[in-house]
């Protein structure tokens, strides 16, 4: 069972179109909101007008931000729906509730808003220049929790410091050292499924809200803390999500559609983002701008880093703070180093507000320390994959928070470089000129994540019997597309010893009934949601023993179940089938005894501490997945453009607990990075406008742009993990958009650290431009 | 009349006829997915762009969102629900086609017209018929090897 490429449970659903996504559920009698968002990216708002829009035959409310308490998961800075002033392009600043989406259009068109345009901050250094305009006046003043550091009187949200040894020693142990600074502007995640959400109000006080999401339980909790209502009453529906990547975690529409439910008296009302909404309007990936300083000996060993990550959580903070946080506690990548220095700042502009994207700010730290190996290694002239390994971090090292690793808690880097370096032949060539005009190069990268998630975080799970004995089983992690869910059924599967066919999955999230599962997010579903339906099995195992034992006239101790049974375990010929006793068992004489069995398991990650203010020391998450990149390019010298030809990933899995589903994760994510690097970003105007929300525009990777994937797995186990599988969902991204900028460096033979790697951003670097 | 004056619409969609009282302006997406329920045919970006919203037009691919219903008038529309064993349904659940599934129907829409009229496809020919369809959960590679398995099987029941 457990390696299987077992087909995803929903697959037939999927490709007969039955599958249904939140905005499929469409309702008699559902009203429906249209955003009107702002034009500016900094303003006062004078005045809102919209008489007019009520007017419109359907329209039924609109929905202002006056008197709205801030909201935000670290730092409460932000409004719901704009009121004195607007922040970012695209801001909510009404709502407009109507019959049809047609006419709810109409009236939004019809609100007219008096704004005063105020000067804008376009980049993190913009904002921290001494006279740059402050985007919260009021920082100080915000609710925040215990680890969160706002700077007042600053545009800086928090900031996460590293402090490990000592930098001085590690300075004066450093015989070459370098220092590069990288670049990039906010993206997008652009799932093809926009963000929507419905809502709607009971007279007993009880709001049902659907949503598509990556936190169905963060959705319950925050309404009930932001608006007061009784978190009992507050209950989530998630179907199957239509791609999250991040982006999905973050609570926006579902406060919106809350609100606009209550402006038409608890009437159902749906939010639905359109595509150009969905890219500036919601939570957006982050832009991040920094500075890495490292030294080493002659040999190549790493003695010290400086590190500064500027990022662009844009207007509002969120979920960026955590983002910032994550970046910090891994920023070294997966070396050894004693001496570390690092701030990382999470850093207010007039962009587009930042949620996680795939890999919570490791692809982005990832992007600016590999930039800094490769330069690294070329002033020692250094085999850039010798460097890696030199320095790859091992069991007895320490992270720069301080956690000591071992044989289970990190994965085996060497390894992962050693494979890397065969299947992509490094040392036969790293860079050919194949003729006058075109160039290929190969470029490297490695990459680690641990997930920062809240320490108390918790998965559970029910499972249920059937009277053929067959299984249900309901967990709270969401189905976004990663096919966890299936997993948990092999996992469940395995340990039952039973058939998967005769597991029934509950799709579908009803955070009344199926167990929390903190988010669906940090490549977590399956270490926690698995460990979480291993308890739920021995719970129900220990239930049917006890039957059985009854029944068979044997010692608990004595029984096994597998195979759809109860037996005894050394006379396997004594047993009662499971469906006997599924729902208890009755005796010939009509006596009947035990019930429906009902397994139940949870499971909350252990020893986890929040960082040290002052130095960063903790331990944010139960263990470090970690990968070797490549990517192979072909450079046009003339016109700078190129063709990524092939792009290996090689990730210490721990185990592989369905062999498709797992490279399908790890290639779908190494594409994700690709599109990233080479041609994702968002462009603003000077008054920090997005001037491409639009796919025709934005221009993600498309079919036949696709180059050669390769994905390869090491297999050292995370002895806490259900089958010591690691966590994988984000690894194959983090090293890619290092890889590619590092190949491509190679070929055009200057240091690119910018992204995207537009031909003319290639261009501009040669010329110096 | 204007634009948002309702008609009556006599639509041909999976083999069956229907009658739908819709806006004159409403695209063929929107009374699929509001009027008829049909809602495999998803909004991806409803501005041509991303192939989610993908149907046949008398067995030719197109853009639900961007032609209105009337224009259907007297057409065969096929959407994914009026898909029933098609060979590629099969292939894309075989090599793991996809993650999410959001864009599935599109792609399915698609490259099930493209194996009917092509079978002998080129790569080339594969390229232009599937860029118009926009994927974030997989990496192409394995929709690519769902298409191609299709079109080999194709080949040899000819050969
Ligand atoms: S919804 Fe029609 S092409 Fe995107
Ligand atoms: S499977 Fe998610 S977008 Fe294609």
């Amino acid at each position: 069972m457990i390696g299987k490429s077992v087909i995803r449970k929903e697959a037939w659903d999927k490709v007969t179109g039955r599958a249904k996504y939140t905005h499929d559920k469409l309702q008699q009698g559902m009203l429906h909101a249209h955003l009107v968002t702002s034009p500016y990216a900094h303003a006062l708002i004078h005045e809102i007008h919209f008489e007019k829009a009520l007017s419109v035959p359907g329209v039924r409310a609109v929905v202002t931000g006056k008197g709205l308490p801030l909201t935000g998961e670290d730092l409460r800075d932000r409004p719901p729906i704009a009121f004195d002033k607007v922040r970012y392009h695209g801001e909510v600043v009404a709502i407009v509730v109507a019959d049809t989406p047609i006419q709810a259009e109409k009236g939004a068109n019809l609100v007219q808003i008096v704004y005063e345009p105020l000067p804008t901050v376009g980049s993190p250094r913009a904002a921290l220049q001494a006279d740059a305009p402050l985007i919260h006046e009021n920082l100080g003043s915000y609710e925040k929790n215990d680890h969160t550091y706002p700077e007042p009187n600053t545009n800086i949200a928090h900031r996460t410091k590293i402090r490990k040894g000592n930098m001085e020693k590690g300075w004066s142990e450093s015989e070459v050292v370098i220092e590069t600074s990288v670049a990039f502007s906010p993206s997008d995640h652009l799932a093809m499924e926009t963000r929507c959400a419905t809502a709607e109000i009971f007279p007993d006080g009880r709001i049902e809200i659907t949503a598509s999401t990556q936190s169905p339980f963060m959705i319950k909790k925050l309404i009930s803390t932001y608006f007061g209502e009784d978190v009992g009453k507050v209950v989530v529906h998630t179907p199957l999500v239509g791609g999250g990547y991040g982006g999905k975690a973050p609570v926006q529409l579902e406060l919106l559609a809350y609100l606009a439910s209550k402006a038409v008296r608890g009437r159902k009302v749906s939010v639905w983002n359109t595509r150009e909404q969905d890219m500036i309007t919601s939570p957006v990936h982050i832009g991040m701008e920094a500075t890495v300083k490292l030294g080493c000996t002659k040999d190549g060993m790493i003695k010290a880093a400086e590190i500064l990550f500027l990022f662009d959580g844009g207007a509002y903070s969120d979920k960026a703070i955590d983002v910032t946080r994550a970046a910090a506690v891994d920023c070294t990548g997966p070396y050894r180093i004693e001496n570390v220095w690092c701030d990382s700042l999470c850093i207010y502009t007039n962009h587009p507000y930042a949620s996680p994207f795939r890999s919570f700010g490791h692809c982005e730290q990832a992007f600016a320390i590999e930039r800094a190996m490769d330069i690294l290694a070329e002033k020692l002239g250094m085999d850039k994959l010798e460097l890696r390994l030199k320095n790859a971090i091992l069991p007895g090292h320490t992270t720069p928070t301080r956690v000591l690793l071992n044989r289970s808690n990190v994965g085996n880097l060497p390894a992962c470089i050693k494979r890397l370096r065969e299947l992509i032949q490094w040392d036969q060539w790293q860079r050919i000129e194949l003729n006058a005009r075109t160039v290929r190069a190969k470029g490297v990268s490695c990459s680690w994540k641990t997930s920062t998630i809240d320490t108390e975080a918790s998965s559970g799970a029910i499972v249920t019997f059937n009277p053929d004995g067959s299984v249900n089983l309901m967990s709270g992690v969401v189905e976004i597309g990663t096919g966890s869910k299936t997993v948990l059924a092999q996992i469940l599967a395995g340990k039952l010893k039973m058939d998967i066919d005769d597991i029934h999955v509950k799709m579908d999230i009803d955070t009344q009934s199926t167990p929390e599962h903190w988010k669906t997010v940090a490549s977590r579903g399956t270490f926690m949601g698995g460990r979480a339906v291993l308890n739920a099995a021995e719970d129900a195992i220990r239930q049917l023993k006890a039957i059985a034992a009854c029944v068979l006239r044997s010692p608990i101790e004595d029984l096994e179940v597998g195979y759809g049974k109860v037996f005894v375990r050394d006379d396997p010929a004594i047993f009662i089938p499971i469906k006997d006793i599924a729902y208890g068992y009755k005796y010939p004489n009509g006596n009947a005894i035990g019930g429906q069995i009902i397994g139940r398991g949870n499971y909350t990650l252990r020893h986890l501490t929040p960082l040290d203010k002052e130095t960063g020391a903790g331990k944010p998450g139960p263990e470090w997945t970690v990968c070797a990149h490549a990517v192979e390019i072909e450079f046009d010298k003339r016109d700078c453009t190129y063709q990524i030809l092939k792009a290996v990933s090689v990730v210490d899995v721990g185990e592989v607990l369905n062999w498709k589903a797992a490279i399908g994760q790890i290639i779908g994510a190494m594409s994700m990075g690709l599109s990233f690097a080479s041609r994702e970003t968002f462009l603003f105007d000077r008054y920090e406008r997005v001037l491409n929300p639009q796919i025709r525009t934005y221009q993600p990777i498309r079919f036949g742009e696709h180059p050669e994937y390769i994905a390869d797995f090491i297999k050292t186990p995370q002895i806490d993990a259900p089958y010591g599988a690691r966590g994988a969902g984000e690894h194959g991204l983090i090293g890619i958009p290092a890889a590619l900028a590092n190949a491509l460096s190679i070929a055009a033979g200057v240091p690119l650290n910018k992204l995207p790697l537009f031909p003319e951003q290639i261009w501009r670097a040669q010329k110096g431009k | 009349m204007s634009s948002s004056s309702k008609c009556e619409i006599p639509l041909t969609v999976n083999g069956e006829k229907y009658s739908v009282i819709a806006r004159q302006a409403d695209t063929l997406l929107f009374v699929l997915r509001n009027h008829l329920g049909l809602t495999g045919a998803k909004p991806g970006c409803l501005n041509g762009d991303c192939g989610a919203c993908t149907v046949l037009m008398d067995k030719t691919p197109i853009k639900s969102c961007m032609i209105l219903a009337i224009e259907a008038i007297g057409k065969s529309v096929t959407t994914i629900e009026g898909l029933r064993d098609a060979p590629i349904q099969r292939a894309f659940v075989e090599h793991f086609a996809f993650q999410c599934g959001y864009c599935t129907p599109g792609f399915i829409m698609n490259a099930h017209a493209l194996v009917e009229s092509t079978p002998n496809a080129s790569e080339p020919i594969i390229e232009k018929w599937l860029e118009s369809n926009v994927c974030r959960c997989t990496s192409y590679f394995e929709i690519e090897q769902a298409v191609k398995s299709v079109l080999a099987e194709k080949q040899a029941s000819k050969d």
